[in-house]
């Protein structure tokens, strides 16, 4: 299981330092973004609510939008729709985008701004212009529903996907990284502590050698007393 | 932050409906026609589904559309691609039509919503 993994390290104390470091460093980072991620969760928890809400305002406002379309095609004539669409030159409803941010994370919102002038106005000159220009209006409340809509749901879809990234990242942390650091400081105490057993033998070892040495030299020393007059052959020398 | 330069440009809502509803979209201001570009798509019962498959796509990948209007109806055509869309920008809003009420069971947001509560 990559769970108990030990990072690849050599067991010192300084290793072992480092890793008890990294392994406060890793709860910290653990518990800072659990909170990330509850309040992220919550906020979009509230989104979801809000979208549900707003979809059904949004199907209630545009029965009533094309309602008053087709009070427009009956007293301005239904060729009217061909009128609206070969007359439309540049886009005077415009969206734009700022950000908002919530525990780190930028959310854009749309917000409506109208631009240059009304391409509509002479549309039903000949009869219908009231009507016109009040569809207009209820249309631009729907869209503006449409684009508080659009915002929420542009929302949705980031806070989702950040929420699910953080969330991995949690899990990683919690079930991969400092499980691996917890093996890790077992296995160096665990090697520490063999050296150190192994060092302390290896010492007795080395110190009941000495001893040993010690007393066999002392023997040794005392045992072949060197008499030169008695184990040299004295040969004759003659001339 | 690359994200702001995405979004930065953003200023234009497409549609793609029936007659009536792109005609009451365009009432409010939100065409734009340039040259031949035009921001919104008019589908009747002869518009060719691989006609709105392209609309869909071009203005999926325009840099300055924020929103993509789609009625449900027409939505449903291409389920498939809408479903699997999941980018922020732009985003797309199932809208309902004057012939189709709305369904909330078949939006491909609040399908994901529900898929994420469980319910």
């Amino acid at each position: 299981m990559s769970g108990n993994q030990r990072l690849n390290i050599f067991p010192t104390r300084m290793a072992l330092t480092l890793m008890k470091t990294k392994l406060k460093g890793a709860q910290t980072g653990h518990s800072l973004l659990k909170r990330k991620s509850e309040a992220l969760t919550k906020r979009f928890r509230t989104i979801v609510h809000k979208i549900e809400e707003a979809k059904h305002k949004m199907s209630k406002i545009m029965q009533t939008a094309s309602f008053s379309l087709v009070e427009v095609a009956y007293i301005a004539g239904s060729d009217i729709n061909y009128q609206v669409q070969e007359s439309v030159k540049s886009a005077q409803f415009r969206v734009r985008t700022k950000q908002e941010n919530v525990s780190g994370v930028m959310l854009p919102a749309f917000e409506c701004y109208t631009e240059g002038a009304n391409a509509f106005e002479l549309t039903g000159l000949g009869r219908g212009g009231q009507q016109i220009q009040k569809c207009k209006e209820t249309y631009v409340k729907a869209v503006e529903t449409l684009v508080e809509l659009a915002s929420l749901q542009t929302a949705f879809v980031i806070l989702d996907e950040v929420i699910k990234m953080t969330n991995r990242r949690v899990n990683a942390i919690e079930y991969i990284i400092i499980p691996r650091i917890e093996n890790t400081i077992k296995y160096i105490i665990s090697e520490l502590d063999e050296q150190d057993l192994q060092g302390k033998k290896k010492r007795d070892q080395q110190a009941a050698d000495k001893e040993r040495a010690d007393v066999s030299g002392e023997i040794s020393q005392y045992a072949q007393p060197v008499d030169l007059l008695e184990t040299s052959d004295d040969n004759d020398i003659i001339f | 932050m690359n994200a702001i330069s995405t979004y930065k440009d953003r200023n234009f809502i497409a549609v793609i409906g029936d007659e009536d509803s792109v005609t009451g979209l365009l009432l409010a201001g939100v065409g734009h026609v340039d040259g031949a570009n035009k921001n919104f798509l008019v589908v009747d019962s002869k518009t060719p589904l691989s006609k709105i498959e392209e609309a869909f796509i071009e203005f999926t990948k325009r840099k300055d559309i924020a929103i993509i209007l789609i009625n449900q109806h027409i939505a449903e055509y291409i389920r498939q691609l809408v479903d699997d869309y999941d980018q922020a920008f732009p985003t797309i809003l199932e809208i309902p039509s004057k012939d189709h009420p709305y369904d909330p069971e078949k939006d491909s947001v609040l399908k994901r919503v529900q898929r994420l509560f469980g319910e």
